[in-house]
């Protein structure tokens, strides 16, 4: 027997679990299928984790418009979902004349795209904001500002559970078959599923999705970035994120700070045809520490405590000129799918603005009915080592297992652990723990407390070691019991 | 092990303390409802260090002492360290890491010392106060003197930056040793090991008697990091490979570990084009060196050694910070564990002089170093005491001299046939010939 459902949404990354999410606001049956075990095992969860401003875009371009629409709204969105965000500010760092006048000319196009309050500063203002940084000028971006990626993408999808959305993980799609009454048949390797509409978020796998709808022809590039996580005793040299003066295409290595008090030095970019490679080559790592030590010298390798990459997903012309976002129903090809094509950067600050477009392109071709118990405020957890130091006496009264530390370096507790283990969204691999709790993020990676963690998830789900999955299908952890018990 | 442990829950603690209180124990609750508690020492780290001290510090009189443990059962790495090898130095026998232990743990029953497991500190600062969260709440202990016995954590991956994907199946040693033998769970069935750490080795025997195929362990230096003894009774005695200049150089799979890449590396430790080879495993354990573990030191601000990535101590093992004092791995990674006790012991001599007269000589003398050598600890001295001078030397060296001067004046010196980085030297000098003015320097003669 088919699941039936009104909207299936291939993809739960941070734009398919925004548009799960603002779908939620009316009566409809919603699907969300995952190839991975979690959200945001891709693109969603591996970047930068900035909330951009706006600027680098086309003049009326889409990329431009929802970006500034979404970075206006995120202290709103941020506040709603319970998510770390911090509006920063953000400075553009340039030397030479030919650096001040790309410096004014973007100004200029983001005064068009309706960004507010870019302004030149020099030297002394810079060293004010970030001492650290070398330069001469730069361009001050206030509005712009950093978010916890994977927290965010999690929040967006544990709302949209919340409101009545089901996640499908592990359900990476095969083939979509248009049946004789309009819906469609999504078939995956576990089961198939019968919806009326079906949306394209797939990111990387966007390409391939668009030709299983029918609508054939775009070319989807992958550009690989590469970056390295320092030490959070970094954090504090580093007030706001830093760039070099962009090119065109790229918007160069750049270091930033995130939510919890890291520092990130990347991206590079390079253009790549395989979409699940995300290993990290000893030369970008050289490359990245030698190029972003020029903008801010404070770069040591005793400091990295791990790399990654991610690769975003860019629709290029057949000249390779890389195309602005796609947003589309093909009426008389796919009708009742809608299309999405190309959602790079700034896809993460962009995600609801995108959510809100593609509810709106279906609105205009069926009759859509409010939810009137849609929920839009998610409470995420309460993660002990935020607290004061009141209200951490306070939560271990409550409860205990807050006063069991478990990941000593960033505290996480007993607690913190089991609210993650039993997570809105079922997912139940070590990483799902790692990134829901920021546990085995610290300095020593889990080298404490990752064998705590697996056996509470044995434990707690009733899961025998060697199911226990690190992060992808297939990624086992064990091969079982070292003696019976 | 656990029923025979003198271990305390805060709360227990509490009830038995209030029945024995000899008013020793100042409770003063502050506003945020956290209750304040003097002591005349809190010990951080219920480990070898930890224990040694605690136990050292009782006999010469100091009663009034706080050991917290952040686990449930004190001990330490020792307690998933099954092989035996402890205590030749120490005990003059040879013992488990849990036997060795309880040792310890049985002098402290004895004498009815009280450890606090189950709580973590979070924060010590430099007018000594510690806090504590455990099941039963958060605490402050105001101490006359700390100790910081935290001991140290493994460089991983991340720290060493190998390229590569990331699946499941790289484990740091120590990880896999707990896993194996805590967790009663196998990682793997066919193995490569990366550093020749003791761990590492010890880590390869482990996992052949358990049915894991060891195909390799590989060394980037051109000599191995870890102690000649193992290398003989964890690689030789059971035909594992060991290749020096080597290092791991890709890691293969994207789910699951697949295979790893290694090549050659030339003096430089720069990895030689064209000698690439791979290597199928499911699993690669990384014994890639060990790290003191001292990020409440810094809260603390105590000054730390760049070399030993330890605290900076004088003979007295104290720190840069008044009353804060370090001993065993946090300050300086050792290579057996005998010398962790003995140096907690002797930390505990001096704590116990310290609480006693309120204060220990000025240490200004600084201890200078050629560059045959790594590091020493001390790193400074007050020139008024015997101290026992630890230090490595940085390469193996052959019929050198190791010397002790003072203004150019020689102090002490050893000859050795072979010195090696992986065995730290120790050598004890005598106030009789120490004057307390003029730095020293320590040199390796070749």
């Amino acid at each position: 027997m088919q699941q039936q459902f009104d909207v299936i949404i291939i993809g739960g990354g941070v734009v398919g679990s925004a548009v799960a999410r603002e779908m939620t606001r009316y009566k409809l049956r919603i699907g969300v299928l995952e190839k991975n075990l979690d959200v945001c095992n891709e693109t969603s969860g591996r970047n930068s984790g900035v909330i951009h401003g706006g600027f680098a875009y086309d003049v009326n371009s889409m990329k431009a418009k929802l970006c500034v629409e979404g970075n206006r709204e995120f202290d709103q969105v941020a506040k709603e979902l319970d998510v770390p965000f911090q509006r920063t500010g953000k400075v553009l760092v340039g030397n030479t004349e030919e650096d001040l006048k790309n410096l004014q000319n973007i100004i200029q196009q983001g005064e068009q795209n309706g960004v507010q309050g870019l302004t030149l500063i020099d030297q002394e203002r810079l060293h004010e904001l970030v001492p650290a940084v070398l330069g001469k000028f730069a361009l001050l971006s206030p509005n712009s500002g950093i978010v916890d990626p994977f927290r965010y993408t999690i929040a967006l999808a544990e709302n949209a559970v919340q409101n009545g959305a089901s996640y499908y993980f592990d359900h990476e799609v095969t083939s979509i078959r248009k049946n004789p009454d309009q819906t469609y048949t999504v078939t995956t390797a576990k089961e198939d599923f019968r919806t009326r509409w079906v949306i394209n978020c797939a990111g990387l796998g966007c390409g391939k999705i668009s030709d299983m709808l029918g609508i054939t022809g775009y070319k989807i590039i992958g550009s690989k970035g590469d970056y390295i996580i320092l030490d959070k005793k970094t954090g504090p040299l580093l007030p706001m994120p830093v760039y070099p003066v962009p090119s065109n295409t790229y918007m160069g290595v750049h270091v930033t700070p995130t939510t919890d008090g890291n520092v990130i030095v990347g991206p590079n970019a390079e253009n790549v045809t395989n979409f699940t490679y995300y290993g990290v080559p000893q030369k970008s790592i050289d490359y990245l520490a030698e190029n972003a030590s020029s903008l801010w010298p404070c770069i040591r390798k005793s400091d990295y405590i791990r790399n990654y990459s991610g690769i975003l997903p860019k629709w290029v012309d057949e000249n390779g000129v890389i195309q602005d976002f796609k947003i589309e129903v093909k009426d008389d090809i796919a009708p009742h799918a809608v299309n999405l094509i190309g959602i790079e950067s700034p896809g993460l600050t962009a995600a609801l603005p995108i959510a809100r477009q593609v509810v709106s392109l279906m609105a205009q071709r069926t009759a859509l009915e409010p939810n009137p118990e849609f929920e839009p405020r998610r409470r995420g957890m309460e993660r002990f080592a935020l607290q004061s130091e009141e209200e951490k006496q306070a939560l271990i009264k409550r409860n205990p297992n807050y006063g069991d530390i478990i990941c000593r370096c960033e505290e996480v507790t007993k607690a913190d652990i089991l609210q993650a283990i039993h997570n809105p969204l079922g997912v139940c691999t070590l990483t799902g723990i790692k990134y829901r709790t920021r546990s085995m993020m610290g300095r020593c990676q889990g080298g404490y407390c990752q064998m705590r963690i697996a056996e509470l998830i044995e434990q707690e789900l009733g899961i025998l070691p060697e199911d226990l999955r690190y992060e992808r299908q297939n990624s086992y952890l064990f091969t079982g019991r070292v003696r019976k018990d | 092990m656990s029923g025979r442990i003198h271990t305390f829950s805060q709360a227990e603690y509490e009830k038995t303390n209030h029945k024995t209180s000899k008013a020793v124990n100042q409770q003063t609750i502050g506003e945020e409802g956290v209750i304040l508690e003097k002591k005349d020492v809190v010990i951080i780290g219920g480990g070898p260090a930890g224990l040694a001290a605690a136990v050292e510090l009782y006999r010469k009189g100091i009663k009034d002492i706080l050991v917290v443990e952040r686990e449930e059962i004190p001990g330490g790495i020792l307690k998933q360290c099954i092989h035996d090898g402890f205590g030749l130095t120490r005990f003059k026998t040879t013992l488990s890491g849990p036997e060795y232990a309880q040792k310890f743990l049985d002098e402290a029953e004895k004498e009815n010392i009280r450890i606090l497991t189950g709580a973590s500190v979070v924060s010590v600062s430099h007018d000594r106060v510690v806090t504590t969260v455990g099941r039963d709440g958060l605490k402050h202990y105001e101490a006359k003197a700390v100790v910081l016995a935290m001991g140290c954590r493994e460089r991983t991956r991340g720290a060493l930056g190998i390229p590569g994907e990331r699946p499941a199946g790289v484990f740091t040693a120590g990880v896999a040793q707990s896993y194996i033998n805590l967790h009663n769970t196998m990682i793997g069935k066919k193995a490569v090991i990366l550093g020749s750490g003791d761990i590492g080795m010890i880590m390869a025997r482990r996992l052949t008697l358990e049915g894991v195929e060891v195909a390799a362990v590989f060394e980037i230096q051109p000599y191995p990091s870890g102690l000649p003894r193992n290398i003989r009774q964890c690689l030789d005695d059971y035909g594992i490979p060991l290749y020096l200049s080597r290092t791991v150089t890709k890691i293969h799979g994207k789910s699951r570990l697949t295979g790893v890449t290694v090549a050659q590396v030339d003096k430089q430790m720069k990895i030689i084009p064209g000698t690439e080879q791979d290597f199928v495993c499911d699993t690669l354990i990384l014994s890639v060196g060990l790290i003191p573990e001292n990020e409440l030191s810094l809260q603390a601000g105590v000054e730390l050694d760049n070399r030993t990535k330890g605290a900076v101590v004088d003979e007295f093992c104290q720190t840069s910070a008044e009353g804060i004092f370090a001993a065993g791995n946090v300050l300086h990674v050792h290579d057996l564990v005998d010398f962790v006790s003995l140096e907690a012991e002797h930390l505990a001599d001096s704590v116990a002089e310290y609480i006693q007269h309120g204060g220990l000589p000025e240490s200004g003398l600084k201890i200078l170093t050629d560059t045959n050598i790594n590091h020493t600890v001390p790193q400074k001295i007050s020139g008024k005491n015997d101290f026992t001078l630890s230090l490595r030397v940085n390469r193996p060296l052959t019929n050198c001299e190791i010397q002790i001067l003072q203004d150019g004046r020689l102090l002490q010196s050893r000859k050795m046939k072979k010195a090696i980085p992986a065995e730290m030297i120790q050598i004890p000098v005598k106030r009789e010939n120490l004057s307390d003015t003029g730095n020293l320097e320590v040199r390796a003669i070749c």
